[in-house]
């Protein structure tokens, strides 16, 4: 019988289970778990709950190889569509999958609503700790000991697409640092163009920035959250941005619509500071420009400087409740570090993986036509070894974003300025935060 | 002459607002995926509605139509079963006079109140409790109850059935079941046909059970299917043309329905508003 997940004590018991185990390895949390993680005796069936398209295949190739672990996908949309909310009601109801699909920055959430099976305890997956790119493995740890809230899975490391072609003709440096971004944008607007797009809907790219900045949004001392959208490096990426906003130096029409793909299909928009995945974004919306780009590394705050951020990723899960932690772990691990699953999942879905030797896939190591034949994912594997480690997402990243996003769209309209919208921003998540009862520090 | 002008001037914008965005997915359906992004959004550019088609239908071995079927079974089955439960339902209870009658009736008519999308989570937690969830069962069952379709079929039998040749059957000799199914069914039939598209369409529209209820993928109607694939768009941007000639394709068995039943929609509408 499973308690119910939102009620009060709950979230109490589960925010003191973090405060017991980020306070160094606290006795209940790690004795619980080391009890867990036993091999099933028989053979298990395992249910997997994943939206990344073309999972069945990779998951077939396993289920050939291990009759007795043999594991069943579900799929539906992805995390915020739906996903989430059905992993929260299925908790709830004590059927939720074995293992599951989480983004890194949902895991704070389904930590704190005790959803997840700790496998810190199973030998093999802290075995497997080395083969992680350091911050991914600090995304599921959280930075702890005695904590693996599940496998990373893949990565969005960042750099700078640009239009190879037009900086070239109208001779424009391409841009290093992010004062020469501002002073290309210039240019590029004399040309008749836009340097980028900036995204005002989706928060996610200006978390990446802003993690490249140095900001740090949450952080969990043991005992609280703290929260904060307005450190120094968070406010520089906002002023930043607000200048060329109000400049009119970047066009600001809503991500991830057909507007903006024509943008980057007609030569209107000439740059974009995007994750690895973005490479398949731009050649699909913008197939009339294929062979005109190229990737560098993203612009930096101090010349010479080599810091990159990171947008998106997501990480497989073991739920609370799961019969068989040690099978699931063990398909976990074998899902993102194998090359063979890695191969697949990079073909099927595009996924960049976690692990340091998934950056050397033979797929990762050749020419992109779209690209001018440069071998760009050299760049992002460079990108990826950038990323600052103690990066941490707070528990509500759904109605953070949310707020955010509304007040990013009035600064784009005029209403309002980027830093306004972040301090709203911080408001609304600490209301929430404590709505929720879970202990925050103001 | 003036006072015709405004009312169609004021229609003909209706019709076209309601008509753009159908127009706009039947010619965003014909483009390949490199012209969709290039060319005027209302105007067609090479015609490639075959090509998508034949790749919507090969995708992942055939996917889409296993929806197609799927949904066509939620709600035509759901449609069907449900219409004639709230036929006999509200039969009942306009002809037979038995104690709690109207009790039964009001808190069948409260149902109308409570709207599905609402019921849906509950609705998962009891079937989690059977262990039934993510089946065919834990989408049809609950699609099958229309508490408006007893109503309707409640006020419409009152009003076209008589007492008298509910007594002449029973002289006669006939059963009441083969006297509903012989006589009334059919003095009900338009009735009966307007409780059949409310719930069609009704069942048609219910995106929350299923998106709460199913993860196996074999058994997700339509509407989740494409609801799916648009969210991994981001990911794997093909799927734009897929989600695209997909949702121009699952419209059609909708606009089907309606044309071979306006009539007896009309008829029912205009029925149930006078009686």
């Amino acid at each position: 019988m499973r308690p119910p997940m939102r009620s009060l004590g709950v979230v109490l018991a589960s925010a003191l289970a973090l405060t017991a185990c980020s306070s160094g390895g606290d006795k209940d949390e790690t004795a619980t778990s080391a009890a867990a993680c036993a091999p099933s005796s028989g053979p298990v069936t395992l249910n997997f709950t994943s939206w990344i398209p073309g999972i069945e295949t990779v998951v077939k190739s396993w289920n050939d190889k291990n009759p007795n672990i043999q594991v069943k996908v579900q799929t539906g949309p992805n995390g915020n569509g739906g996903t989430y909310q059905n992993f929260f009601n299925q908790l709830k109801a004590g059927n939720a999958p074995d293992l599951g699909q989480i983004e890194y920055d949902a895991l704070p959430s389904f930590r704190v609503q005790d959803g997840l099976e700790n496998l810190a305890a199973c030998t093999e997956v802290t075995a497997a700790k080395d083969q992680f790119v350091d911050w991914t493995w600090n995304q599921v740890t959280f930075g702890e000991q005695n904590s693996v809230f599940g496998v990373p899975q893949d990565a969005g490391p960042m750099a700078l697409f640009y239009r190879k072609d037009l900086f070239e003709k109208n001779n424009i440096p391409v841009p290093t640092t992010w004062e020469e971004y501002a002073a290309a944008a210039e240019k590029v607007r004399a040309a008749g163009g836009y340097i980028t797009n900036f995204s005002q809907s989706d928060i996610n790219q200006f978390a990446g920035l802003a993690w490249q900045a140095g900001g740090r949004w949450f952080a969990n001392d043991g005992n609280k959250w703290t929260v904060n959208f307005s450190d120094a490096g968070t406010t520089k990426v906002a002023t930043y941005w607000q200048d060329l906003i109000a400049k009119k130096h970047v066009s600001t029409v809503p991500p991830w619509t057909t507007e903006w793909d024509n943008a980057y299909n007609t030569d209107q928009a000439w740059t974009w500071v995007s994750a690895v995945w973005g490479a398949n974004s731009i050649a699909s919306g913008a197939p009339a420009t294929s062979g005109k780009w190229a990737v560098a590394p993203m612009p930096q705050w101090t010349p010479g400087g080599a810091v990159a951020g990171n947008w998106g990723g997501s990480s497989t899960a073991v739920f609370k409740g799961s019969k068989h932690p040690y099978e699931a772990a063990k398909f976990a691990l074998w899902l993102n570090t194998s090359e063979e699953a890695l191969t697949l999942l990079n073909k099927e879905a595009n996924l960049y993986p976690a692990t340091k030797a998934g950056a050397k896939l033979p797929a990762l190591s050749e020419g992109v036509a779209f690209y001018g034949g440069q071998k760009i994912y050299d760049v992002f594997a460079t990108a990826s070894t950038q990323v600052a480690a103690d990066f941490v997402w707070g528990p509500t990243m759904t109605s953070t974003y949310a707020s955010a996003s509304d007040g990013f769209k009035a600064a784009v309209s005029g209403t309002g300025t980027l830093a306004d919208a972040l301090k709203t921003a911080q408001t609304a998540t600490v209301t929430n935060l404590k709505s929720q009862s879970i202990p925050v520090a103001e | 002459m003036k006072n015709r002008i405004l009312p169609m001037l004021i229609m003909g914008m209706g019709t076209l607002y309601f008509l753009v965005p159908i127009w706009w997915l039947v010619v965003a359906a014909s483009k390949s995926r490199t012209q969709f992004s290039g060319t005027a959004p209302l105007w067609f550019a090479d015609f490639s509605l075959g090509d998508n088609l034949s790749e919507l239908f090969a995708y992942r071995d055939g996917v889409f139509l296993r929806w197609m079927l799927n949904s066509l079974v939620y709600t035509g089955g759901a449609a069907l079963l449900g219409t004639l439960l709230a036929a006999m339902c509200g039969y009942a209870l306009a002809k037979y006079r038995f104690p709690g009658r109207e009790a039964i009736f009001n808190i069948v008519l409260s149902g109308v109140l409570v709207p599905a999308t609402a019921l849906a989570l509950p609705l998962f937690l009891i079937f989690s409790q059977f262990e039934a969830t993510n089946t065919f069962w834990s989408v049809f069952l609950p699609s099958v109850v229309n508490p408006f379709g007893v109503y309707l079929a409640r006020i419409y039998a009152t009003a076209s059935v008589p007492d008298e040749l509910l007594e002449a059957a029973r002289l006669d000799g006939s059963g009441e079941v083969r006297t509903f199914f012989q006589v009334s069914s059919k003095l009900m039939f338009p009735a009966l046909v307007t409780i059949f598209l409310f719930h069609f369409v009704a069942v048609w529209n219910n995106f929350l059970l299923p998106l709460i209820m199913l993860g196996e993928e074999r058994l997700f109607p339509v509407t989740l299917g494409l609801y799916s694939w648009n969210t991994q768009v981001n990911q794997l941007p093909e799927l734009r043309m897929l989600v695209l000639t997909g949702a121009l394709v699952s419209i059609v068995p909708l606009v089907v329905a309606f044309l071979l039943l306006q009539r007896f929609w009309r008829n029912g509408l205009g029925s149930g508003a006078i009686k």
